[in-house]
């Protein structure tokens, strides 16, 4: 069943974008999506404006274009205007202030400098008898 | 907010992952646990590619999955920027390339089943890297896939030569400059007439021997995302080059000018700049060459081994142009570096397998770094190298993680 939902969802995401497309109607209970803080519809942080985000940016890309990535709120708006000009998306109006803010606040970038540490190593047991 | 990969099954969980991809992808294909379990993976694809993006799909290949000389079909990554054709074409043979541009007097068509029969076969082991490979390092980040280390492999390419194509369509040497090309692939608007990717190379690089059209991956049909039936295949050069779903080719007059070849795309600043800086269109430069490389494949990183033993350390390095010459590897940061054993290429542009027998001095943990030097005596920075817009040409030393306890 909740397959079935995801699907219903995702679909009318996905074949609804058009230059003229309107925004994807939103559920009336996005909130039972959520699971630990996260839209289990798209991977999206739910805080804030999460649901103007999967409304209107949705239609055309994955989340994964949002989540893998992080920018400043003038990275973010650049990028907005970027599909503006080469990928037909339209004019965001009034939304668009509360869009770059969500993504600036929970899509920030992370200072990494010139090598970031290795992170979190998954630690295995090698065999190494066969080494000469 | 950090960037932690999700594990596939969190993935789906999170992203409704079959669903997109069933939306997006051609009639007909059938995506594995799409209905019973829920374990998705990409058609004709390793399960344990890492996926990027689902609309469009970009996916890479974890460091360890790449440990194999000749990269298999299903360990390719995919890097695609609009939608694979909505279907495959029911007999391939009868799928049509256009030759055409203004070095062409009179446009060309040949299928496939006669690009077959009229020209000599070539196959060649042929590394594809993304320009962007690496681009998840970049600070301040850069807009696009946070590809790793994975944007990268060398299978076998069996084609035709582009340059024996060219000829047979009667292209004009003196007035060549540039080789451009279109595919069948859809834009992600759906909007039919916007072309998703129009790239290309210079006429030279075109000319090469090594340069193909081609329709075989390690002697099999290409996979559906890698461009399924026909495609061009540069090796050296960004994959972005090397156009899918092959439909026409165009010899320009001058600089070919198709979608993702000017602005930013696949470009850098033509002299250096600072990180974060913002660069005008007409100051980036198009990349041509890919710089030296080179990846640990074996162990996985994060091995732990028992004191007094030694690890058998592998992997592959690669050069846009003259061979690599030299591996070394680390275990100390670069306060010193041995010597690897390096194998030479089995063609030109195709990757070396190095290896070495790593000793540790005593127990703890330990980095273990490798860095490439090609034959024109260019060597992989241990640090980032120089910041760009875009986030491209990151050829840093990779390294992994190893315990002695």
């Amino acid at each position: 069943m909740r397959i079935l939902i995801v699907f219903a969802v995702l679909l009318t995401l996905a074949y609804s974008c058009s230059e003229d497309a309107p925004a994807p109607a939103i559920p009336s209970d996005p909130d039972r999506f959520v699971v630990d803080g996260i839209d289990t519809l798209t991977g999206l942080i739910a805080q804030g404006d999460y649901l103007l985000v999967r409304g209107n940016c949705l239609a055309c890309h994955s989340a994964n274009l949002i989540t893998q990535q992080g920018a400043t709120a003038a990275g973010w708006r650049e990028m907005i205007h970027w599909m503006q000009e080469k990928q037909g998306l339209t004019d965001l109006g009034e939304l668009e202030e509360p869009i770059v803010a969500y993504l600036a606040t929970y899509y920030a970038p992370v200072e990494t400098g010139r090598r970031r540490p290795l992170g979190e190593v998954e630690w295995y047991r090698l065999n190494t008898d066969q080494a000469d | 907010m950090p960037h932690r990969p999700l594990s596939r099954r969190q993935f789906l969980t999170r992203s409704g992952l079959p669903v997109i991809f069933a939306a997006s992808l051609p009639a007909g294909v059938q995506l594995l646990g799409l209905s019973a379990a829920p374990d998705p993976t990409l058609p004709g694809k390793h399960p344990g590619l890492t996926i990027l993006n689902d609309r469009p799909v970009n996916a890479e290949t974890p460091a360890h999955l790449l440990d194999e000389a000749v990269t298999s079909a299903d360990r390719l990554f995919i890097r695609n920027n609009g939608i694979a054709p909505a279907a495959p074409p029911a007999d391939p043979a009868e799928w049509t390339l256009r030759i055409a541009g203004e070095a062409v007097p009179q446009a060309v068509t040949f299928t496939l089943a006669e690009l077959q029969a009229k020209f000599r076969h070539h196959t060649y082991q042929l590394t594809l890297e993304c320009g962007g490979n690496g681009r998840k390092e970049f600070y301040p980040p850069a807009r696009g896939n946070q590809w790793s280390t994975g944007a990268i492999g060398c299978p076998a390419w069996t084609g035709v030569r582009l340059r024996d194509v060219l000829e047979a369509a009667g292209y004009q040497s003196d007035r060549a400059v540039y080789v451009g090309y279109y595919g069948r692939d859809t834009h992600l608007s759906g909007d039919p007439d916007k072309v998703v990717i129009s790239r290309g190379v210079p006429i030279a690089k075109a000319l090469e021997d090594e340069s193909l059209i081609a329709w075989a991956m390690n002697g099999q049909p290409l996979p559906l995302l890698n461009g399924y039936p026909l495609r061009l295949v540069f090796g050296g050069y960004p994959a972005s080059c090397s156009g899918k779903w092959l439909s026409e080719i165009v010899v320009r007059d001058r600089l070919h000018d198709g979608e993702k070849m000017g602005g930013q795309s696949y470009r850098v600043p033509c002299t250096p700049v600072e990180p974060g800086a913002t660069v005008a269109d007409a100051d980036m430069c198009i990349i041509e060459q890919m710089p030296v490389k080179s990846l640990i494949t074996s162990p996985k990183t994060g091995a732990t081994i028992a004191p007094g033993t030694k690890l058998n350390l592998g992997g592959h390095a690669w050069s846009s142009g003259p061979a690599v010459t030299e591996v070394a590897y680390s275990i100390d940061f670069g306060s010193s570096w041995q010597p690897c054993r390096l194998a030479p290429p089995v063609n030109r542009f195709a990757w070396q397998q190095f290896s070495a027998t790593v000793a540790f001095p005593e127990p703890g943990y330990y980095e273990v770094w490798a860095r490439a030097t090609d034959a024109a005596d260019r060597v992989q920075p241990m640090v980032l190298p120089g910041w760009n817009p875009r986030g491209y040409l990151n050829n840093a030393c990779h390294r992994i993680a190893v315990k002695i306890a």
